[in-house]
C-alpha cells in the first residue's frame, strides 16, 4: 500500500537481555494519526526509541519498515534523513551549541538539496516560532541548556516543523506543559499530521483533547492490548487499565 | 618510515604539504658556541646581544633537561639532529610581489594575503628562522605603533629591544627559554604608544617547511600606558616523519592601563616539538589576557603567564588542547598576584581522543603583600573514548588570607543521549561528535577573530571524521 509510512511486524525488543517489547504490530497510513497510551513502564517509550534506532535496544524478532523500507540497516541519521522524527520525553542538551545554529545544520543534512537558502530558511524559522509562541532569544541560547521543561517540548516541537518529516512518533510530548502550551503544541502536530503519519505516546488524555486520534491503542507489558477509537481514550481515563489486563 | 607511515602516524593534516627548499643559508646540524656566535655575526647584531645569546647558550649546556611533564617525549629529542638557522629568502618583503614565488604558494595556500586585505592591521609571515613577509596598516605607523619582526626590531630600535629583552622571560627562566635566548630568530617586535589603540588585531603566522628544523621566534610587545593591542598568531608546519622543535619566548609588557591580547591557535603537525614559555608583566590597572589554543604538535608544553605587579590589574587566561592519536598536550596557566587588589580568570578546556593525553598543569600564586586578589580556575575536560588520558596538577600558593579564590574541576564525556539526540536530527556520528567538541570550545572560539574561529570550527569537524566507524 502506497500510504504506509510505518510497518511493525511482530517485534520483539531487549534492553540488557530484558525483553522490554514482546509481539507488536502497528501499520500507519500518511494521514493517521495513533495514540499509544498506558502506564509508566508498558514499553511505550522503547517502542518509540527503537523506531528511531536507538543502539541500546535489540531486535529479537520482528521487522520495522518505513515507506516499505525494512529499517534494520539503517543507521539513526539516516532515518532522520529519510523522514523521521522523534520528539523526545527528555531532549539532551549539547552545550555551547546555538539554537540557531543547530536548527540551520540539522534542516541542511535533512532536507539535503532541497534545504531552502538563508533568507528562506530565516522566513520559515520566524514563522514557525511566532505559531509557537517563541521568543527570538531561543536561537541565541544553547541546545536545551537549562531549559524548562515548556521550553524543550516547544523547541522539539518546532524541529518537528522545520524538518516536516514523514512520520513523528512524539514520546511524552504534552508531559510537563501548561494548557497554553499544550494548545500550541497540538496546533503543531495538527498542521503536520494530514502529510504526515503520527504516533503519539501519551499516558494522559489531555493532549488528545487537542489532537484527535484516528485509533487508540492500549500498550500494556509489551504488547498492544486493545485498540479502537478516539473514544477509548476517554474510557481509560474514566476506568483506568485494570479492566484491560488478562 | 616511509611518507605513509608518517602520515598514518599523524593522520590526515590538511596543512601536512611541504615545498621545495630552497634555502639561501643554511647552517650544519647541531648547536655549539660557534653556531650562536654564527648566528649573531650573520645578522650583525650589536656586541650586547651576541654576549646575551653566548651566556644563554652557556646556560642551556648546563641546564638539565625538566625532570616533570612528559620525561620519554622530551628526552626523545636530538638537539645534534636539529638545524638551527635557515634562511629562505634574501630579505623581508614589504610587498607581497616581491616574495619568492614557493614561499608565496605556501602563504597562499594558508589564506594570508587574503586575511590581511580582509580584516588585519598588520601582518608578519615567518619561514622557517625568519619573517619574509612583513606589513602595517598606514594609520597604525602614522600613530607611531611599531610593528616589525624582531630581527628589525633590533637593527632599527636597539635602545628599545636592550632595555625590554629578556627581562620578563630571563635566559635561566627554564632550558628551553635558554636555547630560545641563545639561537633566537624572527619573531614580532612591537610597540604601541601611549594611549593608543590598535583596533584590527595584528597578526603573526609561523611556517615550519624543512625537515628537523628548529624554530626558535622571539617576540616582545610593550603596550605603553592606556595602549591596547590584540596579536593573533597561528602556526602550521608540513607532516613529515622526522621531528621538528619549535620552541619560542614571547614577552609582553603591559604599563599602566594597557591591555594585551594575545591569541595562538596553534595547528603544528604531528612531529612538532612545541615548547614554549609565554609571560607578561601587567602594571597598574593593566590587562593581560591569553587565548591560547593547542591542536597540533606531538608534545606541547606551554603554560602563558602573568605577573600581576601592579595594583589592580587583571590577568584572563583562556586555553584549549586538543589531544589525538600520540599527541599530549600539557598546557595550562600560571598567575602570579604580586600587588593588592589584583584579579585573574583562568579557563581551560581539554578534549582527548584516540589514546591522546592532555594535562592542565597550573600555578595560582598570591604573596603575603597582596591584598584584596581574586581569582577563579576552571578546568573542564571532555574525553571522546575510553583509550584517553587527562589529568590535572593545579598548584596554588597563597600567602595572604584575604584572597578570594575559586577552582572547579570536572572531567565528562559525551553521552550516547547527546549523540543520538543529533544523530536523530539528520546527523552523522562523526557530525554529531563534531558540533559537541565544537561546542565543548565555544567558550574559547568566540574568543577569536571570526576567521580563526570558522577554522577552529572547521579543523575540529575534520578530526572527528577520521576516528568513527
Amino acid at each position: 500500500m502506497g500510504d504506509e509510512v510505518l510497518s511493525i511486524d511482530g517485534l520483539h525488543v531487549s534492553v540488557d537481555g530484558t525483553e522490554i517489547i514482546k509481539g507488536l504490530s502497528l501499520t500507519i497510513n500518511i494521514g493517521e494519526i495513533h495514540a499509544i497510551m498506558g502506564r509508566n513502564g508498558a514499553g511505550k517509550s522503547t517502542l518509540a526509541n527503537v523506531v528511531m534506532g536507538h543502539p541500546a535496544y535489540e531486535i529479537t524478532a520482528g521487522t520495522i519498515a518505513f515507506k516499505g523500507v525494512d529499517l534494520d540497516e539503517m543507521e539513526v541519521f539516516e532515518r532522520a534523513r529519510a523522514g523521521m522524527f522523534l520528539s523526545f520525553q527528555y531532549p539532551a542538551s549539547i552545550p555551547g551549541v546555538q539554537v540557531g545554529t543547530f536548527l540551520r545544520k540539522s534542516v541542511s543534512s535533512v532536507r539535503g538539496n532541497s534545504a531552502p537558502s538563508a533568507r528562506d530558511f530565516r522566513k520559515e524559522l520566524m514563522g514557525h516560532m511566532d505559531s509557537l509562541n517563541m521568543d527570538k532569544s531561543f536561537l541565541s541560547r544553547y541546545v536545551n541548556d537549562g531549559f524548562s521543561g515548556g521550553e524543550k517540548k516547544r523547541l522539539e516541537i518546532l524541529q518537528m516543523l522545520l524538518l516536516n518529516p514523514s512520520l513523528a512518533l512524539l514520546d511524552e510530548t504534552d508531559s510537563g506543559l501548561d494548557i497554553d502550551a499544550l494548545r500550541v503544541v497540538a496546533d503543531g502536530i495538527n498542521s503536520i499530521a494530514p502529510e504526515a503519519g503520527c504516533l503519539l505516546i501519551t499516558h494522559y488524555q489531555r493532549l488528545l483533547e487537542h489532537v484527535k486520534p484516528d485509533f487508540v491503542h492500549v500498550m500494556i507489558d509489551g504488547r498492544i492490548v486493545r485498540t479502537g477509537s478516539a473514544e477509548l481514550a476517554g474510557e481509560l481515563e474514566a476506568k483506568g487499565y485494570d479492566w484491560l489486563e488478562a | 618510515m616511509s611518507g605513509d607511515t608518517a602520515r598514518d602516524a599523524v593522520g590526515d593534516y590538511q596543512y601536512g604539504f611541504h615545498d621545495p627548499e630552497n634555502a639561501t643559508i643554511r647552517f650544519d646540524k647541531g648547536l655549539s658556541e660557534q653556531v650562536v656566535r654564527d648566528i649573531s655575526e650573520l645578522k650583525n647584531e650589536p656586541e650586547w646581544m651576541t654576549e646575551i645569546r653566548i651566556k644563554a647558550y652557556r646556560r642551556f649546556i648546563e641546564m638539565p633537561m625538566p625532570t616533570w611533564g612528559n620525561c620519554d617525549m622530551l628526552n626523545q629529542i636530538d638537539f645534534d639532529a636539529v638545524t638551527y638557522f635557515l634562511r629562505s629568502s634574501k630579505g623581508t618583503e614589504n610587498d607581497w610581489d616581491d616574495v619568492p614565488d614557493d614561499i608565496k604558494n605556501t602563504f597562499e595556500r594558508l589564506g594570508i594575503p587574503e586575511a590581511e586585505q580582509k580584516w588585519l592591521g598588520g601582518v608578519t609571515a615567518q619561514y622557517e628562522s625568519e619573517a619574509v613577509y612583513h606589513s602595517i596598516r598606514e594609520d597604525l605607523e602614522e600613530q607611531g605603533v611599531l610593528f616589525l619582526d624582531m630581527d628589525s626590531g633590533l637593527r632599527e630600535y636597539p635602545e628599545i629591544v636592550k632595555k625590554y629583552f629578556a627581562t620578563v622571560v630571563p635566559a635561566s627562566d627554564n632550558k628551553f627559554s635558554a636555547l630560545n635566548t641563545a639561537v633566537w630568530s624572527g619573531g614580532s617586535f612591537i610597540y604601541v604608544p601611549k594611549g593608543v589603540h590598535v583596533a584590527m588585531p595584528v597578526q603573526a603566522y609561523f611556517r615550519i617547511n624543512a625537515k628537523n628544523m628548529g624554530q626558535f621566534e622571539r617576540t616582545l610587545i610593550i603596550a605603553d600606558e592606556g595602549s591596547s593591542i590584540n596579536y593573533v598568531e597561528g602556526c602550521t608546519a608540513p607532516t613529515y616523519s622526522t621531528e621538528s622543535l619549535h620552541s619560542a619566548v614571547v614577552e609582553l609588557i603591559a604599563m599602566d592601563g594597557a591591555k594585551i591580547r594575545y591569541s595562538t591557535v596553534q595547528n603544528w603537525s604531528a612531529n612538532v616539538y612545541n615548547l614554549v614559555t609565554k609571560r607578561g608583566v601587567a602594571y597598574a590597572d593593566a590587562t593581560i589576557e591569553w587565548v591560547d589554543g593547542n591542536i597540533g604538535s606531538k608534545l606541547t608544553m606551554k603554560y602563558p603567564s602573568v605577573l600581576l605587579k601592579g595594583e589592580g590589574s587583571h590577568a584572563e587566561v583562556i586555553s584549549v588542547a586538543y589531544a589525538g592519536k600520540g599527541q599530549h598536550q600539557d598546557a595550562g596557566a600560571k598567575v602570579h598576584h604580586l600587588a593588592p587588589n589584583t584579579t585573574s580568570n583562568i579557563l581551560s578546556k581539554s578534549i582527548s581522543k584516540n589514546g591522546g593525553r592532555s594535562s592542565y598543569r597550573g600555578m595560582l600564586q598570591v604573596t603575603p603583600k597582596a591584598h584584596g586578589c581574586r581569582s577563579k580556575v576552571v578546568c573542564d575536560a571532555l574525553m571522546l573514548d575510553s583509550e584517553s588520558q587527562s589529568d590535572t596538577y593545579p598548584t596554588m600558593e597563597v600567602g595572604n588570607s584575604s584572597a578570594d579564590l575559586e577552582h572547579e574541576a570536572s572531567v565528562s564525556k559525551v553521552s550516547n543521549d547527546q549523540l543520538f539526540y543529533l544523530m536523530s536530527r539528520g546527523h552523522s556520528e562523526a557530525e554529531a561528535m563534531g558540533m559537541i567538541v565544537n561546542g565543548f570550545f565555544e567558550p574559547f572560539t568566540r574568543e577569536l577573530p571570526m576567521e580563526y574561529a570558522v577554522e577552529l570550527n572547521r579543523l575540529l569537524e575534520l578530526e572527528m571524521e577520521g576516528a568513527i566507524g
